[in-house]
């Protein structure tokens, strides 16, 4: 794979294809591409049906191609552009359960014609008469479900990329999918658009520094190889030596921004917010894990030899993100918005396991990214139940009393804040020994400061996560508003429990899971 | 031993009583508390059987022991076994929960939303499998898991069942002893990486004598686990949740609370801060012991100035876990043995208080000392009963904490006697703190009540409730030796962990001048 890297072919010469390792990824573009067809030639009516049906399929399909026949197949491929290899396969596996889990949330209709989460026309004016228009003739933006497709095929492409190219190619086909789906939010209109612009000009700028990075790492290495950046860099014999360090800076910012990394936060809580309710949900989970596993493949395999450089930065990224994403969800009261912080800080702790630089930290990280991902789709879901007077009670005041009214599903809701606030039994605690574990093993002194400031954060995002859990058992409804929680389908059901089960099983027997990623955290170079 | 894992039993049995209570049809919600009490009176069987298998004479260091993988990854094992001190905080919390629930019987009142009530039993029924677990633990990482996993019903408790500022006093709780789980949370995991690793690296055998690295390291893991234990014991300066949380709580759960749970943090600093660390408790003894005796004068002044009855039990507890912490730190093996008694005796002695006053409060509707007086003429076995657990609250020779106290004054005079000469400036304000509320409740005019009408004294199942507490009074009064027995070689054994032998000339029965 090296010779194939880096000597010069004479001729061109097509680049060998292992498709049994690609297969995951082209089985999910097929379908995406099919759904585009769907959208053009299947009658309205039964375009919605024929979209979930063809996207959950594509999906479990992926999936048991992956368990199949891909975990065979781990080899560097397509050039040396994409690299299947144990950790690739573990987080593209838990990128379709995520996506499985949130293509069951979208499709939620609550008896109506069509998704209730997205807006019958993304293009019309908020409130405008073609909106309501549009709303009387049926039309739905079911196209949702191929850009979901699009996305994940980008998402797997992220997190099996071995150059910088690819990667940046992935940052892109995932990316631009969750623009588009951020905006199509069924209620307040505007603020979902304004969302989606949001996210879509910060995004375009990170792109930006990405790419830019990838530029001088090429000047650097004369490859955007990952591997020969890295042997570039240990045989460094001080040549543009000056391009290294901006390269690296300039790259990670690109992808810190996707796991939504203080300071390159600030679109998340106003992306959170905007987007359709189970969109976030998915985004939240999937996008991160993916960056993340871009960002765990662009240091351990490609920076490693230069970290001395440039791992104290990222520690202050990381401490930063802790505590800004801990303390600002404190003053929150939009239960999107305050989820999005919550996230933040959240990357951060994944942050403090990324910069252990050990393979436990490689299985602690997809752990933690898995163990998060259950347990927030399943949060949003909730979050999307929650409705007053038709809209959702995202008001955190709104809440008030809930677990009075519907206890099982504040109960539910209340496991997933258990789990967010790391308290024992729940994935959430398992996950957080999981990353910082291995940074105060090998992370040396800045690790067990990161841990430090990690677990004290952790108490200031408990107390944001108590305090929700006092305001729905404790506490009167006040509110004028009656707020009820639908019903929701047998599709956002098994979501919800799948999401909450998994809480529950990782939180007491995650030996298992614990194994499987343990002994598949060893990168192929 | 036998093969029957009676320690699993323990906490399974509560664990799926409180399941059973939860998935009743609300139509026979009523049988949530039979069911609560019978399901605490097999676990309090059960652990009495584990009390007679229990060998005192054993060189074994833990008895009873059960050991499985569990996340072999992080050197996890889900490992129980007891030693003397460990079973005998088992079976207080064994005795007290059945205690607590026929004392709790109708706090929800007659027509309470069987949910709630469901709800209410339940959680304590689950606290109890927690209380259980937490002690039972022979594995640094479960013990952490029922540390923090324990506060999530006692955050119900307080929080649902509480006063009218309950919520104020239920996040307080959980913040404090969150913060001082998450800084242990460091120390757990630097000590498994300071100890041999390993699967079963975790293991408190693994880990005792075996903790590695440089003293700095060693001394930080000890501060790590010394504020979780000190906040949860609670020692000044960070004992004010302890206030809060018990004046809101209902007398049954304040009882759990202090009586039991805050024990775990004494338990932790003899298991933990002397066994895994002894060179470091050893650095850490003059400042310890500084803190346990302003705990024990701050608490005792404190409780004099408190108007609520509640708050001003809480203050005691303050007070007398100062004297516990001093007998640990101590560092003798009377101290050490008297603390270890202590711990019991001061559970019986607060839940007598604890669920007297609840008692009283139940009638008069306030927790305010000064709507009370001359109370002894309406109620006087209530009046009888609480001035005995009063009593024995301020260690009056003959009753159970008189013993427990003089050990442990005994043993710290041992080495310092400084330190206990100001301790026990505390008896006297205790004397002063459980004299004046008597006084101030009971004695005076006979109240009028014009409104209500006059209360009745205790009822039959009341009485029920106080029986064993005060038998326990007389009983670990005139006769401690079943209990300094059991906790006797522990004690040893914890002490040589830590390499001290008492100051010479030795003498077991502390005939400290």
């Amino acid at each position: 794979m090296t010779a194939l890297s880096t000597a010069m072919p004479t001729a061109f010469q097509a680049v060998q294809i292992d498709y049994a390792a690609l297969a995951p990824m082209l089985v999910i573009v097929g379908a995406a591409l099919l759904g585009v067809l769907v959208e053009a030639f299947a009658p309205r009516g039964s375009r919605h049906m024929i979209q979930v049906a063809l996207t959950l399929v594509a999906l479990v399909a992926s999936f048991v191609v992956l368990a199949l026949v891909s975990v065979d197949h781990q080899t560097v491929t397509a050039g040396g552009s994409i690299v299947v290899d144990g950790p690739a396969l573990f987080m593209q596996g838990t990128l379709l359960i995520f996506g499985i889990l949130g293509v069951l949330t979208m499709s939620e209709r609550f008896g109506g014609r069509s998704a209730d989460a997205f807006t019958p026309m993304g293009a019309a004016t908020p409130g405008s008469p073609a909106e309501a228009n549009a709303e009387r003739a049926g039309f739905a933006t079911s196209e949702a479900f191929p850009l979901t497709l699009f996305a994940m095929f980008g998402m797997l492409m992220f997190v099996a990329a071995n150059d910088l190219i690819t990667m940046f190619v992935a940052l892109e086909v995932l990316s631009l999918p969750l623009y588009v789906l951020t905006g199509l939010a069924r209620r307040r209109r505007l603020l979902s658009q304004e969302g989606s612009l949001k996210y879509f000009l910060l995004g375009a700028f990170s792109s930006a520094f990405f790419l830019f990075g990838a530029a001088l790492l090429y000047g650097y290495a004369g490859s955007t190889d990952l591997a020969v950046i890295s042997r570039a860099i240990t045989t460094a014999n001080g040549d543009l030596e000056g391009l290294l360090l901006p390269g690296v800076v300039l790259t990670l910012i690109g992808l810190l921004f996707k796991v939504g990394a203080v300071p390159f936060h600030s679109w998340t809580p106003d992306a959170y917010q905007g987007a359709p309710t189970p969109v976030t949900g998915f985004m939240a989970a999937a996008t991160k894990l993916a960056a993340f596993g871009a960002i765990l493949r662009l240091a351990y395999v490609g920076l490693e030899a230069s970290r001395i450089e440039w791992r104290l930065g990222v520690a202050a990224i990381a401490v930063l993100t802790m505590v800004v994403g801990a303390v600002v969800s404190v003053t929150q009261t939009d239960m999107k918005r305050l989820l999005a912080y919550s996230s933040i800080a959240h990357a951060g702790f994944v942050l403090v396991g990324v910069l252990a630089f050990d393979v436990t930290a490689v299985s602690g990280v997809m752990f933690y990214v898995l163990a998060y991902g259950l347990s927030t789709i399943a949060a949003f879901a909730i979050v999307f139940l929650v409705r007053s007077g038709g809209s959702e009670a995202t008001h955190i005041s709104q809440w008030a009393g809930l677990g009075r009214n519907h206890p099982v599903v504040a109960g539910v809701f209340s496991l997933m804040l258990l789990a967010f606030a790391g308290i024992p039994l729940t994935s959430g605690f398992t996950a957080k020994f999981a990353v910082f574990a291995p940074a105060v093993a090998h992370g040396g002194l800045a690790g067990i400061v990161m841990v430090v400031v990690g677990v004290l954060a952790s108490g200031v995002t408990a107390f944001v996560y108590f305090r929700l859990i006092v305001l729905m058992y404790f506490t009167e409804s006040t509110a004028d508003d009656v707020v009820v929680a639908l019903t929701p389908s047998i599709a956002s059901t098994i979501a919800i429990t799948v999401g909450a089960l998994g809480t529950v099983v990782l939180g007491i027997v995650p030996g298992p899971i614990l194994d499987l990623a343990g002994r598949v955290s060893q990168f192929i170079l | 031993m036998s093969g029957l894992p009676l320690l699993t039993l323990l906490m399974v049995v509560p664990l799926v009583g409180s399941a059973v209570i939860w998935l009743l049809p609300s139509a026979s919600s009523r049988l949530a508390k039979p069911i609560a009490l019978g399901v605490s009176l097999l676990t309090l069987a059960l652990g009495l059987v584990a009390w007679g298998q229990f060998d005192n004479g054993s060189s074994e260091r833990y008895q009873l022991t059960e050991t499985h993988s569990w996340i072999p990854q992080f050197g996890v094992s889900y490992a129980l076994g007891v030693d003397g001190i460990a079973l005998s905080l088992i079976l207080l919390a064994a005795i007290l929960t059945p205690i607590c629930l026929l004392a709790a019987w109708n706090d929800l009142g007659e027509d309470a939303e069987p949910a709630r009530e469901k709800t209410y039993f339940a959680l304590m029924l689950i606290l109890l499998t927690f209380m259980v677990g937490v002690f039972a633990a022979r594995d640094v990482f479960l013990f952490y898991v029922f540390f923090e996993a324990m506060l999530v019903p006692v955050y119900f408790l307080i929080g649902m069942f509480g006063g009218p500022r309950r919520q104020y006093a239920a996040v307080k709780f959980i913040l404090f002893s969150l913060v001082g789980g998450l800084i242990m949370l460091v120390a757990v995991i630097g000590l498994y990486f300071q100890g041999p690793g390993g699967d079963h690296g975790f293991l408190y055998e693994s880990l005792e004598g075996a903790v590695g690295g440089s003293t700095a390291t060693q001394r930080w893991l000890f501060v790590g686990f010394f504020i979780a234990f000190a906040i949860k014991a609670p020692m000044w300066p960070v004992h004010t949740w302890l206030p809060d949380a018990a004046a809101e709580a209902r007398p049954a759960t304040a009882v759990l609370l202090v009586g039991v749970l805050d024990k775990v943090g004494t338990f932790g600093m003899l298991r933990f801060c002397l066994g895994f660390f002894p060179e470091a408790a050893k650095w850490a003894t003059p400042v310890v012991i500084t803190l346990a005796v302003i705990s024990v004068l701050y608490g005792g002044l404190l409780a004099i100035g408190s108007r609520d009855l509640m708050r001003l039990i809480a203050f005691t507890s303050v007070s007398h876990f100062g004297l516990i912490v001093l007998g640990i730190f101590a560092m003798t093996t009377t101290g050490g043995a008297g603390s270890t008694l202590y711990m019991i005796n001061h559970g019986f002695a607060t839940a007598g208080l604890f669920l007297l006053a609840g008692f009283l409060i139940s009638r008069h509707g306030t927790q305010r000392i000064a709507d009370y007086g001359g109370w002894q003429r309406v109620t006087p076995v209530l009046a009888g009963t609480f001035l005995i657990s009063g009593l024995s609250s301020l260690a009056l020779p003959g009753l159970s904490s008189y013993v427990s106290e003089f050990l442990v004054l005994a043993g710290t005079f041992q080495r310092y006697q400084w330190a206990a000469a100001f301790a026990t400036l505390g008896i006297v304000l205790a004397a002063l703190y459980i004299l004046l509320t008597y006084q101030r409740l009971f004695t005076g005019p006979r109240p009028t009540f014009v409104e209500a009408g006059e209360p009745r004294d205790l009822g039959l199942r009341e009485r029920v409730v106080i029986a064993p507490i005060i038998a326990s009074f007389l009983v670990l009064g005139f006769f401690p030796k079943p209990v300094l027995d059991l906790v006797n070689p522990a004690v040893k054994q914890t002490l040589q962990l830590v390499g001290v032998t008492d100051p010479a000339p030795t003498n077991a029965s502390g005939s400290a001048k």
